[in-house]
């Protein structure tokens, strides 16, 4: 089983934010590595998706969708760098 | 002969003894994988259980094979609505691999090569109802299913039945494990459907 790239998040993200958070830059709270959140390993089958950092491939970002609920765990994230729009 | 037919019944989830409610029979093995599959050599597989105050016990994959091993039968359940009847296993019972260990703990969580874990309360695990199986339908249990080893706690959903597992720490305390912590139930029931948080 291969993963996606996290492109693959775009729409399931785009339901939760006002912005296109795959071009969003993570920062690995494993390795420190940044990079476009587009660029993530994603392993998008099953009971969620789970985007892996491609250069330690520690857990970046998980998300659950439940019926009623959305369950976004950014633990692996120390943070999330948006450009706004006209800047 | 009855008169009035009872009509079609199709293939209803309620007209299959075993089944938990929400869930749909298979008789494929669906792969789920929220990471790459790892690839563990025998000779650098081991199991190591801790207890809550440190102790170590450690078996290597020749000590493990060397304990008394069970075939086992049972229906997996799993929490993305698949369920599969009658399935045959054969591992270590953790009965077995928890008999020495002295421990006043209540939870465990388990440890999978690849980083995975899973919380699962320790009495959840004894008197016959979890296994680490090494084989699956009579051949050696395949990477993608988990291989060489995985965990078997068939009455929780089988996202608690870890893959490729390599330890188990005794908890005093209940902490959430990898789908857990991102909004999974803490305990899994299926017959109660304890399929996410607050379910």
């Amino acid at each position: 089983m291969n993963p996606l790239d996290g492109n693959a998040l775009a729409g399931d993200l785009r339901e939760l934010f006002a912005v296109d958070v795959t071009v969003a830059r993570y920062t690995c709270a494993g390795c420190g590595h940044a990079d476009a959140v587009a660029t993530l390993l994603l392993w998008g089958h099953g009971m969620g998706q789970v985007a892996r950092c491609p250069h330690c491939s520690d857990v970046v970002l998980r998300m659950v969708h439940a019926p009623d609920r959305v369950f976004l765990d950014l633990r692996g994230s120390v943070r999330l760098e948006l450009p706004l729009a006209g800047s | 002969m009855a008169i009035i037919s009872r009509g079609f019944g199709g293939r209803r989830r309620e007209s299959v003894d075993g089944l938990p409610p929400g869930q749909y029979l298979t008789h494929d093995f669906p792969v789920l994988s929220a990471g790459p599959t790892p690839r563990i050599p025998l000779d650098r597989w081991h199991f190591t259980i801790t207890t809550e105050t440190g102790q170590k016990t450690e078996w290597n994959w020749t000590e493990f094979l060397a304990l008394k091993s069970e075939d086992v039968t049972t229906d997996i359940h799993c929490v993305t609505k698949w369920s599969k009847l009658g399935t045959t296993w054969r591992g270590v019972s953790l009965d077995t691999l928890l008999e020495d260990v002295d421990t006043a703990a209540d939870y465990t969580m388990v440890h999978s090569f690849g980083g995975y874990t899973t919380n699962v309360p320790l009495e959840d695990l004894l008197d016959s109802k979890a296994w680490i199986a090494y084989k699956f339908d009579g051949e050696d249990l395949e990477p993608e299913h988990g291989g060489p080893a995985r965990m078997i706690v068939p009455h929780l959903y089988f996202w608690k039945s870890a893959k490729w597992v390599n330890g188990l720490t005794l908890m005093n305390e209940d902490e959430p494990g990898f789908w857990e912590a991102a909004g999974y139930h803490m305990y899994g029931d299926p017959w109660l459907e304890q399929r996410y948080q607050g379910d």
